[in-house]
């Protein structure tokens, strides 16, 4: 089973590389971009077939290492 | 006083720091981040700066759940002495030893120079030496020392004292150009709630000899081998 796990930063919480990004963006002329936050993908490959049990260890690796609780948030994509 | 001077992948002043124990008189052994046991009759685990791990993931993140740090965790339960220097103080954040974060520099710059801090308090294990309300010049070199955490845990930090070294001018005034990389109320180290685990982000290590900057790093190991 493949997974998307996508680990972002928490509202609130300065992100300055989002913000160099965001005026990088502006001086290129992109039109229209108020805002970027930036995060973190991981693509997991999983020897699990089960869904339930691919989801709970997918959030166990998050809990224990994928994210900083403290300031990220995480999602978890299951794909086919 | 027994020092164990953990070496991660990465780590890079496990050297200078045990150069500078032994300085001020302690007996220092190095150990492996892979090793299960910190050596007999340890008083104080050092973890080193450098990048451990190449600052992969988060800075700190990977060494903060080897192997040796369920051993550190241990010996911090029980009272024993933990210090985090620079990437040291990022891994005692990531492994739950101390609270907060260290985020990105607020300028996104690397940097590397001598930086004064004050000297919040000196009735613990690490400060003894110094003078409360002292300022020392010592050296800082980091991309991530931004340290940020949540309300509850900076009023906390705050009124049990928590707050070890703040960055300061020369005079000691907090605020504005003399907080290098926008930390939280200035924030340059800070103790667990048993004032036994000291994480800060300045090198003390770079400052022990006149001929390489100054001695105000001195007082840090003379504090702990003093007890």
């Amino acid at each position: 089973m493949k997974a998307r796990i996508s680990v972002t930063l928490k509202n609130g919480i300065l992100d300055p590389q989002g913000k160099a990004i965001e005026g990088a963006l502006r001086s290129l002329d992109v039109p229209g971009v108020t805002s970027v936050r930036q995060g973190k993908v991981f693509d997991i490959e999983l020897a699990e077939t089960d869904k339930a049990r691919a989801e709970a260890a997918l959030k166990l690796a998050c809990e224990k290492l994928l994210a900083n609780l403290v300031v990220e948030n995480y999602r978890i994509e299951l794909l086919a | 006083m027994i020092a164990a001077v953990v070496t991660f992948p990465g780590s890079n002043r496990e050297g200078d720091v045990a150069k500078a124990l032994r300085q001020a008189g302690a007996q220092v052994h190095h150990i492996w981040h892979g090793d299960s046991e910190l050596p007999k009759g340890t008083d104080l685990v050092v973890l080193p700066g450098g990048f451990s791990y190449g600052d992969y993931l988060r800075c700190g993140a990977i060494a903060g759940r080897a192997h040796i740090m369920d051993a550190v965790r241990a010996h911090a339960a029980c009272g024993g002495l933990v210090l985090g220097i620079c990437n040291g103080f990022q891994i005692l954040v990531e492994s739950g030893l101390l609270p907060g974060v260290l985020m990105r520099n607020a300028g996104l710059k690397f940097i590397c120079r001598t930086q004064n801090l004050r000297v919040e308090r000196n009735d613990t294990a690490f400060t003894s030496a110094y003078a409360a309300g002292q300022v020392i010049n010592v050296c800082i070199a980091h991309g991530e020392g931004n340290y940020e955490c949540d309300d509850e845990t900076l009023a906390r930090l705050e009124g049990e004292g928590r707050v070890a070294f703040r960055y300061c001018d020369a005079a000691g005034v907090v605020g504005g150009k003399a907080n290098p990389n926008g930390s939280t109320h200035d924030i340059a180290g800070i103790y667990s709630d048993k004032f036994n685990v000291l994480g800060m982000m300045p090198h003390p290590e770079n400052l022990i000899e006149d001929l390489t900057g100054g001695i105000d790093g001195r007082g840090l190991f003379e504090s702990l081998v003093a007890l």
